[in-house]
């Protein structure tokens, strides 16, 4: 290279370094004040519907306070890897949605910003949330790591048309009576109930309930695993057997992670379905709301010794704040928005949840058959799954150790207790190392 | 601006003049000396960048006991030595037999995969070595899956293994190969093995066409002409004449499949999600699994350190042994 020619590279160099330095200067003084990034989960039956629905939203807020809000929408599948880059590299959104059962587990990164009396204070007082879904958002006897934005929990849903073809006038209230109803339901072409068989966390938050109806915890009291005791492995056979013995479920069901579960119900492919707030997911996949009804989740016919009358976990979805935000004040005005009376009465019935303020509750737009038995069971039989640090790894594990379980059993493998018990073991010993 | 004002005259005073008097000879080898070493600086730099200092926070992450705990400032973690090696190669406990079985995994899946890859990519440069009628177009046909977004294909792929309503078992039924009203899964059970197999082949075998296609110009045709007249048949010229011309590419190309391949994430990943059925359960998935899902990035770093040994090792055995031989031929 000519004296010259490096004199042109040199001077090209430094002219781009300053430049680039001169943007990066300029943005951070002046706009990220005025700017805040909000990662939102997918609530809607499609990322495309979340950003049609919440764009109106975030332009109230800049019209209201000046600040404009980046929004994206999140997958389910992507975001716990997500917020964990953004706490680790200190880098990432200011805003983030967290699905609640993982609050003690993003709380012990220490990476959010805790929500203290003084914090509650400034979003609008600790008073406003329900206390089931604000005992979801941490560790119990520590400031929440997050305020809680929706509420869900897991109801029955059923094709009414089915059942009344069927002679059967009542949803089944017990397990029993469940199997029964769908071994009716289950023809050619047809199915009892539909499961999303590959899907971690919808298995493992059934895990919960139906370990709670059988006596069983998941942590002890010191936080350490309890993953084989017989009461946890009754209740995983018992789930997994509605496919490997009772035969109301599609084997196809044991590959399902991407939501098909609710569209065989939409398309009348199963008679079935356990879900959280799936109404307006139904809809969007054409199924008019007077097709279906709902019914609280089933309970054991005789309850074994210690099982409790628990039939979801409190479901819901958190917004929280990171730590590494410029613009604290800002991110906090946004929650503050976003939990507001008219905001939840606005989101929550755009997505069927509930709210999670007291006030919203009583919001005319709550009293629908759905919202009614889903606040119902919020109100008396949910329980908030273990919050310990551990429980993203409880989902995880749990969750694809029955993912095996379904697989054999679609493969036509009987499923023994030997089994069930040796994979939660497993499972339990990967927690420990 | 400095380019446009630089003076005429002053230009090439480290150049050699052509007019002026000869360099002294010191210098010129002092030059030679260095500038080798001055042009490589610019890599070595990158290369420590991207690789060397990475690699070292990995090895020293491996020592720490870092988890959802400590993540957000990792230089806190408590520091545990050698406890995660422990860990990884205690394979009386569950993480170190899965960690076992998924190297097994890979090593089968590896052979398989490279050997098939291989294979195919042998037989069409072969085939397409002669000119013909539509041979550009078959060699543009051929490189398509090496051109696609890695992502992309393997999703459409996941969409064809779909169990009901998946091309491959619409497409075994219509040929009367499968049971209609049962038929096999795909991406669960004993045939996700199978299905990863064919996707990394699919993605592979278009690599190993394109270096041996490059290869194969490199033969002299009189090579070809000569073992005609001699009488030698296609098998005969292919064992004697083309495969000993490949061994250069053949050493290279094979090495570098092995490397992809056993450290493959995106396929099993893109294909099974974050948590592969057990028969196919990756080792680079393995390593996600304790490091992302499970929350133990001390334990993972521990795991890929021990994984870059063993490739460090495979790979100079590797290249020992075929400089060794192609030194004998």
């Amino acid at each position: 290279m000519s004296r010259r020619h490096l004199a042109m590279a040199v001077a090209a160099l430094l002219t781009t370094a300053s430049l680039a330095a001169c943007g990066d200067s300029g943005g951070s003084s002046e706009g990220a004040a005025k700017t805040l990034t909000y990662w939102a989960s997918n609530q809607g039956a499609s990322i495309e519907f979340d950003k049609q629905t919440l764009q109106p939203e975030l332009d109230k807020f800049e019209q209201q306070t000046g600040i404009k809000v980046n929004l994206e929408v999140v997958p389910w599948s992507d975001l716990l890897n997500r917020l964990l880059a953004a706490a680790t590299s200190g880098k990432g959104p200011d805003v983030v949605n967290i699905g609640n059962t993982w609050s003690a587990s993003l709380q012990a990164t220490n990476a959010l910003i805790p929500f203290d009396d003084a914090t509650l204070g400034e979003v609008g007082g600790k008073d406003r949330f329900v206390p089931a879904a604000l005992a979801a958002a941490g560790a119990p006897g520590k400031p929440p790591a997050a305020v809680p934005l929706y509420s869900l929990a897991y109801a029955l849903y059923y094709n009414k048309k089915m059942f009344t073809d069927a002679g059967i006038t009542t949803p089944p209230a017990t397990w029993e009576e469940l199997v029964e109803t769908g071994k009716k339901l289950t023809k050619s072409g047809q199915w009892g109930l539909a499961v999303e068989g590959a899907n971690p966390s919808e298995n493992s938050h059934h895990a919960f309930t139906f370990g709670q109806q059988w006596g069983g915890e998941w942590f002890d009291s010191a936080g350490k695993p309890t993953f084989d005791t017989p009461q946890n492995v009754a209740a995983v056979k018992r789930y997994i057997d509605l496919m490997a013995v009772d035969k109301i479920v599609n084997p196809s069901n044991a590959e399902y992670a991407q939501n098909q579960s609710v569209a065989d119900f939409a398309n009348r492919k199963a008679a079935m379905l356990l879900w959280q707030a799936a109404g307006s997911n139904l809809k969007a996949q054409g199924m008019s709301p007077d097709e279906w009804g709902i019914a609280p989740v089933p309970f054991p016919a005789t309850p074994p010794p210690g099982g409790k009358k628990v039939n979801s976990m409190v479901a819901g979805i958190n917004i929280a704040v990171f730590k590494h935000t410029e613009n604290r004040e800002g991110a906090l005005q946004f929650v503050k928005f976003m939990t507001s009376d008219a905001e939840q009465v606005i989101l929550n019935k755009t997505y069927g949840s509930l709210p999670s303020v007291k006030p919203a509750s009583a919001d005319p737009a709550f009293q629908a058959p759905e919202q009614k038995v889903l606040g119902e069971v919020l109100g008396s039989t949910a329980a908030p799954l273990p919050q310990v640090p551990e429980e993203s790894q409880f989902e995880t594990l749990v969750g694809t150790a029955m993912k095996e379980l379904f697989a054999d059993a679609a493969g036509g493998k009987a499923v023994t207790e030997a089994q069930v018990k040796e994979k939660l073991g497993v499972a339990q010993q990967k927690m420990g190392s | 601006m400095a380019t446009t004002t630089a003076p005429g005259p002053v230009r090439p005073a480290g150049r050699p003049a052509q007019d002026g008097p000869p360099r002294p000879r010191g210098r010129r080898t002092v030059r030679r000396t260095y500038l080798p070493y001055l042009l490589l600086v610019p890599a070595a730099l990158l290369e420590l960048g991207i690789h060397v200092v990475p690699m070292l926070v990995g090895v020293w992450m491996s020592l720490l006991e870092l988890t959802q705990f400590h993540i957000r400032d990792w230089s806190t973690a408590p520091f545990t030595g050698f406890e995660n090696y422990r860990v990884t190669f205690d394979f009386g406990s569950a993480t170190g037999k899965d960690l076992l079985h998924s190297f097994w995994v890979t090593a089968l899946y590896t052979t398989l995969s490279v050997g098939f890859s291989w294979m195919l990519g042998l037989a069409a440069a072969v085939f397409l070595q002669r000119p013909f009628k539509g041979r550009a177009l078959l060699r543009t046909l051929f490189l398509t899956p090496y051109a696609l977004p890695v992502y992309t294909a393997v999703i459409t792929w996941t969409f064809m293994f779909q169990r009901d309503t998946g091309l491959v078992n619409h497409a075994l039924d219509q040929l009367g190969l499968i049971d209609g009203a049962n038929p096999p899964f795909w991406l669960i059970g004993e045939n996700s093995f199978v299905a990863l197999l064919i996707v990394s082949v699919w993605k592979s075998w278009p690599f190993a066409f394109l270096c041996l296609m490059a290869g194969l110009q490199n033969v002299p045709p009189e090579l070809y002409e000569a073992s005609a007249i001699d009488g030698a048949n296609f098998w005969r010229r292919l064992r004697d004449v083309t495969l000993p011309m490949l061994r250069p590419v053949n050493q290279v190309l094979l090495l570098v499949l092995f490397l992809w391949t056993f450290n493959d994430f995106n396929t099993p990943y893109v294909l099974f999600g974050g948590s592969a059925p057990r028969q196919a359960d990756l080792i680079s998935i393995h390593i996600y699994q304790s490091s992302f899902v499970t929350w133990n990035f001390g334990l993972g770093s521990a795991m890929s350190v021990a994984l870059l040994l063993f490739l460090l090792v495979v790979t100079a055995v590797y290249l020992l042994v075929t400089n060794r031989r192609r030194e004998h031929a």
